[in-house]
């Protein structure tokens, strides 16, 4: 027989009937992290920050650009893996995560790309350019639209979810597509500004109005899609007897 | 970093376009995201009440 370390029954909180009040508790807490953390970053970003040689205050731009790109990525990895469980044990609330991850995956792909435009006219003299970075994170957009439309499309939830799954996991092989390639190719996009192997190429506190920023991002994301899984759950088991007690 | 005042913050060193362009409609964006979310939420609930009218209506319905 399996034992668990970690000593918490999965198999509880993976019930719709437990996570639902357990997500209605966190979602003030993730919403309110959010929120002091964006304040903070935006006052880090916008009052402390210097102004950068080259670019000017054009630059300010990246605080939200970065995090977006980066929650762009992670939220569809998440995506996928929760897609990928509830194919393989076809676990409903596995599902129904990836399908909450979605619009929020989007909206930050979105954001990343927009914002990318407006920094890249002042400082590349272009809005768009067709360069390996760009394409693939616009590939990465058209990857949720799919996702989106497809779980749209088909009616029965059940036959939706396996059908999403197969999709995010095909897709997620553009993510490591997006994060080297201005590595692996010869981008207009600039190399990464913060990687594991070496200290962040910029000024300190340009990177901590960066990393809180991002902090704020991410506990937005956790909300949101905390948020949307539990109308998810409401929408797919409203016969339930427990759902029209808690509803 | 100090501006020497608001008009300076909000000019943004001449580009504040690009700048304001950039976080208003990510603000915009996710404004958008939030009443989306709560719509969702109210649509849900009402959902969920109807459902139950009917079983209540049609007992043997809702356990199909």
């Amino acid at each position: 027989m399996a034992v668990d370390v970690t000593g918490i029954n999965w198999y509880k909180y993976s019930a719709p009937r437990t996570f639902y009040p357990l997500a209605g508790r966190l979602i003030p807490w993730f919403a309110g992290l959010a929120l002091v953390f964006c304040l903070i970053g935006l006052y880090i970003g916008f009052f402390l920050a210097p102004t950068e040689a080259r670019q000017g205050e054009a630059y300010r731009i990246i605080f939200i650009h970065v995090p977006a790109a980066w929650m762009s990525m992670f939220i569809y990895v998440v995506m996928a893996i929760w897609a990928a469980l509830g194919l393989a044990f076809n676990t409903r609330l596995s599902s129904m995560m990836a399908s909450a991850l979605a619009p929020t995956g989007a909206i930050m792909t979105f954001i990343a790309l927009w914002t990318g435009a407006l920094w890249g006219r002042p400082t590349w003299g272009t809005y768009w350019v067709w360069d390996a970075r760009l394409t693939s994170e616009l590939i990465l957009l058209f990857l949720y639209f799919g996702f989106l439309a497809l779980e749209a499309a088909i009616e029965d939830s059940r036959r939706a979810d396996r059908a999403c799954a197969v999709l995010a996991l095909v897709g997620v092989v553009n993510v490591p597509i997006i994060y080297f390639s201005v590595k692996w190719w010869n981008t207009l996009h600039q190399g990464a500004t913060v990687s594991l192997e070496s200290a962040p190429r910029m000024a300190t506190t340009m990177f901590a109005g960066m990393g809180v920023l991002a902090l704020g991002f991410w506990m937005y994301c956790i909300a949101a899609a905390l948020h949307r899984v539990r109308s998810i759950i409401l929408e797919r088991e409203r016969r339930a007897d427990w759902v029209r007690e808690a509803a | 970093m100090n501006w020497g005042g608001w008009s300076n913050f909000w000019a943004m060193g001449g580009y504040a376009g690009f700048v304001w362009g950039s976080y208003g409609v990510t603000l915009i964006a996710l404004a958008l995201e939030v009443y989306v979310l709560r719509r969702r939420r109210t649509r849900a609930l009402a959902a969920v009440r109807r459902a139950g009218q009917q079983m209540a209506r049609d007992p043997d319905e809702g356990t199909a």
